[in-house]
């Protein structure tokens, strides 16, 4: 793993907050993602990671601070936040490939609508992806008929076909049974050496440590551990945190 | 007292011709109105579902007001109010422009139903597919063309079909908007031949060759065109 050189960041959240109703969702979060960087975040269900990485493609608003990406604020809507989201990628917990179409053109539906590619070359470029996620004989076939991994990993070429500038994970894996699991992270391992800029939340912590940059613990709404992965795993500092590895680790 | 009238079935074989004539008329309406009310509905379903709260509230005042005013009325405005009276035609000829007018009456009327069903498909189609439309930077209308709407649509064929039904059967009432279609043609025989059951059994049937294939073919569309999740 490459650590990264140019200490540039492409998003930054600055006093971020957010409510769901009287519950206080994200509590002044601030926080940066550098060009290249793989961005963990590991928490407590409930604890607001899944809100905060849907906040940088503004899938969820925000009641209070701002969110810069690549220099620029979050537009409000329309044509401007479209663009920006084409910009990011998006991998959700539960796949959400597009039911009516089959897997290749759940991968080239964003370059020829939103990219204004060719079909041609839109293929050609889908199907490279879907070779490199392990999919490429499934092409013709519908969501439906694949596995929950397959899904996944179709997912991920969906989000790389944009060529965006990072991408965002939303517990990729939380849906798969267990031997799924680890073809999906393979490919995001992958994604990871060749230098894509990701925040990943996640509960698997055998990714975070081989993979990520920095770990970022989440609990009520509050980032409150912030360290690179061996720190974080080997000595966490707060007692929140040392509660949470606790439980997870010991079996 | 002569009971023979009452079952002579000669009057629909004498008739024939205007009978057929008379179903075409419903056919043409039917199909026509069909065609408009499915786009209005769309339209009207896109607009229900819009960011923008003028346009979700225009679309909702339009469904409600127009679902529940009842058929006859709509059309007597346009034939009586709007064609006659504020002198609105379509066309110099009466028969084409009452079939005009009679149309866009159906049209209006049968868009909102067509519009509250989609609405109940989109219901059927998951956030998540409309989120991921989005974060592949697709705008709302791309959202909903590309990704929403396809598969309401297919989920809903059934009550589509429903409403196709209804719509034909809707059509007895444009003589109130001087409009002649079978149902018209059928009084037109009560009048001359009086009300008896051959000429109502003969209608009746001919109104069932028309719907009943119409349900059994909806029926294997949905089956057909349904999307797996």
């Amino acid at each position: 793993m490459t650590d990264n050189g140019d200490d540039a960041p492409l998003v930054r959240l600055e006093n971020v907050n957010k409510h769901f109703g009287a519950l206080h969702v994200l509590k002044d979060i601030n926080l940066t993602v550098f060009r290249g960087e793989v961005l963990v975040v590991i928490g407590p269900s409930g604890g607001g990671k899944s809100t905060l990485c849907r906040t940088v493609n503004r899938l969820e608003t925000i009641d209070g601070g701002q969110i810069v990406f690549d220099g620029q604020p979050l537009p409000d809507e329309g044509k401007g936040l479209a663009r920006l989201r084409s910009e990011v990628g998006m991998v959700f917990q539960s796949f959400n490939l597009f039911a009516h179409k089959t897997i290749l053109e759940n991968v080239t539906l964003g370059p020829i609508k939103v990219r204004g590619q060719g079909r041609e070359a839109a293929e050609r470029r889908a199907m490279e992806l879907l070779e490199r996620v392990g999919i490429a004989a499934q092409a013709q076939k519908y969501p439906a008929q694949l596995s929950g991994g397959q899904q996944q990993r179709v997912a991920i070429a969906r989000a790389l076909a944009m060529e965006p500038k990072m991408i965002l994970f939303d517990e990729p894996t939380s849906a798969l049974d267990p031997e799924m699991v680890q073809e999906v992270l393979d490919v995001m391992v992958s994604l990871a050496r060749d230098g894509m800029t990701m925040m990943v939340v996640t509960h698997e912590m055998g990714f975070a440590r081989r993979a990520a940059n920095r770990v970022v613990f989440m609990a009520d709404g509050q980032i409150v551990e912030e360290n690179t992965p061996d720190a974080f795993f080997g000595s966490p500092q707060t007692d929140r945190a040392k509660d949470f590895l606790s439980k997870i680790l010991t079996h | 007292m002569d009971t023979s009238a009452l079952f002579d079935f000669s009057p629909l074989v004498q008739e024939l011709d205007k009978i057929l004539l008379g179903f075409w008329a419903t056919i043409r309406l039917t199909l026509t109105s069909a065609v408009i009310a499915l786009v209005l509905g769309t339209i009207l379903v896109a607009m229900r579902v819009a960011p923008t709260p003028v346009l979700r509230w225009a679309g909702a005042a339009y469904v409600n007001v127009v679902r529940n005013t009842p058929l006859t009325l709509v059309l007597i405005l346009c034939a009586l109010g709007l064609s006659d009276t504020m002198q609105l035609t379509f066309s110099g000829d009466p028969t084409t422009n009452y079939f005009w007018w009679a149309v866009a009456g159906l049209s209006v009327y049968t868009a909102t139903f067509v519009c509250e069903a989609l609405r109940s498909g989109i219901n059927t189609v998951s956030m998540g597919q409309a989120e991921a439309a989005r974060a592949i930077g697709l705008t709302f209308t791309q959202t909903l063309r590309l990704v929403v709407l396809p598969q309401a649509f297919r989920s809903v064929i059934s009550p589509l079909g429903s409403i196709l039904i209804a719509l034909a059967k809707n059509t007895t009432i444009v003589i109130v908007a001087s409009y002649l279609d079978a149902a018209a043609q059928m009084k037109q025989m009560f009048d001359d031949y009086g009300g008896t059951i051959p000429i109502f059994l003969g209608f009746a049937f001919g109104y069932m060759v028309l719907t009943l294939p119409t349900g059994f073919l909806f029926g294997w569309l949905a089956k057909r065109l349904a999307v797996a999740r």
